[in-house]
């Protein structure tokens, strides 16, 4: 059949894709296009075509600028925090899950667990706002009971990575979990069964097949946050910071944010999003080529 | 290989020690909003009495969710919201499956480029400013459609789409094409009644991120009545807005309830419908999520 044949033959699925093919071109394609005004002066006066073009000052100006350093520093550092100090937990929580025999047990703790991650960071500063407020906060009072003075967790540039780390862990491990066990239940049964007539105790088997097991998991979800690093997780930061913590925690996103929307500087703020778009793409590509590479060799 | 399936002969102090962990770590999961819901119902007699909030107060009450649904911006909200999830989950749905479907057919001339251009959009975009420049364009701005428009399809829900569609049994399809029924028909009244896992699953997952909306209501929305819950709720948090309306409404109410009771009633009230879902959503997540796993 040839290719016009086979056209025709489908034409009521072209038909059927249009309005959604429509969506993608008009609100994901489109703006990329848009991404020139990053080498325009854009206005809204002149609009996308009359608007004065600049070539590449906004990014002069936005590497020469100190402030640029600063969100580079604070994304790269609360990127690597949470995934360093992030990763482990969704793992041990994994293998823990996996060694309880209770069906009922486990399957109780599983859906405590997960219930976090479906809540909304509006929802997680409410709560946060009643552990950590220096005059209120449980936390703060456990710390008086204790002798010692109380800390302002939300405002201090000391401590606010600290909570934008442990606030993610707290409302992802149980989803993050999820990913180990699935890989936990396609390992071999025949493997402890042998290392069982070895001799190997519960813990031995878990260090020599459970966690081998999941190596291959677990490197390529290091990979692809590796990928990510630039993004740092806007919607949390957004939704806990202020601009006593700007210091320690803006990151480019939430720098574009401000910048381009409430202060409408649209091209500066549209061009460190480019650059940051760019930066992004090469690494998730670059990051999925050595996971597939890694995946080849593995034994998965 | 669960541990159910293990014949090792375990430790029972181990298994204990375990348990206990485990049991550790759910608390830790639930005490947070039990102690909001705590919060939300002690009077200001309580706080008073204590000095601050506990976690067994001596005296409760529930005027605080009155006063929440009393207070002009909250009852607004929550019509918003549940006219964006609703309106919004099954536009979701519709156009997900109209583009998933035919993309499933493996003898769709061109199927390999319309996929590229779809899975590109989850390695590039164009980013924030330029996207709310092209919803100004449309006209969305300032209008519920902002809430429901840009976000209309999720291309890794597409994709878990086009797996399950994939995988459907081409006899019943054969069937059908043999009793002459064209592609539309097919797909309403014989392919989405047979795929309730897969509908179910992306409609509790679009309707979660629909109901838990924060973003597009910032950037887009400067109308207080057409902003939706979250929103409102992150500007009680923050702000002194609640006072202010109590002031006018009911200033007696007011001194008896503390600021954060009231703040609270209001994040308990924004939680419920989430509570309500969730054990459906539990139960689908896992079938979801592995489904996920496999593209990624």
């Amino acid at each position: 059949m040839s290719l016009f044949q086979s056209m025709y033959r489908h034409r009521w699925l072209y038909v059927m894709m249009l309005p959604s093919l429509a969506y993608y071109l008009v609100y994901k394609y489109a703006p990329m296009a848009g991404l020139v005004i990053a080498f325009k002066d854009y206005n809204l006066f002149d609009g996308l075509w009359n608007s004065p073009w600049v070539g590449l000052k906004h990014f002069r100006d936005v590497f020469s600028n100190r402030e640029f350093a600063v969100l580079l520093r604070n994304t790269l550092l609360i990127s690597t925090y949470k995934i360093v100090f992030g990763m482990l937990p969704d793992l041990a929580l994994a293998v823990l899950i996996n060694e309880v025999r209770l069906a009922w047990y486990r399957k109780t703790v599983q859906t405590i667990v997960y219930f976090p991650y479906f809540l909304s960071w509006v929802i997680v500063y409410g709560i946060l706002l009643m552990f950590l407020t220096p005059d209120n906060g449980l936390i703060n009072q456990l710390l008086q009971q204790f002798g010692l003075k109380p800390i302002s967790f939300l405002t201090s540039n000391d401590w606010f990575r600290s909570v934008l780390v442990v606030s993610e862990i707290w409302k992802d491990i149980g989803v993050g979990s999820v990913i180990y066990l699935a890989a936990m239940a396609g390992i071999d049964p025949q493997l402890y069964e042998a290392a069982e007539m070895d001799g190997a105790g519960r813990w031995k088997q878990i260090w020599h097949i459970t966690l081998p097991g999941v190596r291959n998991v677990f490197v390529l979800l290091l990979i692809l946050k590796l990928g990510h690093i630039l993004d740092a997780g806007f919607a949390q930061i957004y939704v806990l910071y202020n601009s006593l913590v700007y210091e320690t925690a803006d990151i480019i996103d939430t720098w574009v944010f401000r910048r381009g929307l409430e202060q409408m500087q649209y091209s500066y703020a549209t061009a460190v999003g480019l650059f940051k778009s760019v930066v992004g793409f090469v690494m998730v590509v670059i990051a999925n080529q050595v996971a597939k590479k890694f995946g080849d060799n593995g034994i998965w | 290989m669960s541990a159910i399936a293990r014949k090792t002969k375990m430790n029972k102090l181990e298994d204990a020690f375990i348990y206990a962990i485990l049991g550790a770590i759910a608390f830790t999961a639930l005490f947070p909003l039990v102690y909001v819901f705590i919060v939300s119902i002690t009077p200001l007699s309580e706080v008073a009495r204590n000095g601050g909030y506990t976690v067994f107060p001596g005296k409760v009450t529930f005027d605080a969710y009155a006063t929440v649904f009393k207070s002009p911006l909250v009852p607004q909200a929550l019509k918003v919201t549940v006219f964006v999830t609703v309106v919004g989950t099954l536009a979701n749905l519709l156009f997900t499956a109209l583009l998933a479907y035919p993309v499933s057919k493996k003898s769709l001339p061109f199927r390999n480029g319309i996929l590229l251009f779809l899975v590109f959009t989850l390695l590039f975009n164009g980013g924030l400013i330029p996207t709310y420049l092209v919803v100004h364009a449309t006209g969305l701005v300032n209008t519920l459609g902002a809430l429901i428009v840009p976000s209309l399809i999720s291309t890794f829900y597409l994709l878990i789409m086009k797996t399950f569609f994939e995988n459907f049994p081409e006899e019943l399809i054969e069937a059908a094409r043999v009793d002459g029924m064209g592609e539309f028909r097919l797909l309403f009244q014989i392919i989405l009644p047979l795929s309730k896992p897969v509908v179910a699953t992306l409609g509790l997952f679009y309707g979660v991120a629909h109901w838990n909306e924060f973003f597009a209501g910032i950037i887009y929305i400067n109308d207080p009545e057409l902003m939706p819950l979250q929103v409102v709720l992150r500007n009680i948090l923050v702000g002194s807005t609640i006072s202010g309306d109590l002031q006018t409404l009911n200033p007696q109410l007011m001194a008896e309830l503390p600021g954060e009771t009231i703040k609270m009633a209001l994040v308990v009230v924004s939680v419920l419908p989430v509570l309500f879902v969730y054990p459906f959503l539990q139960k689908y997540m896992t079938q979801g999520m592995m489904l996920g796993a496999i593209k990624g």
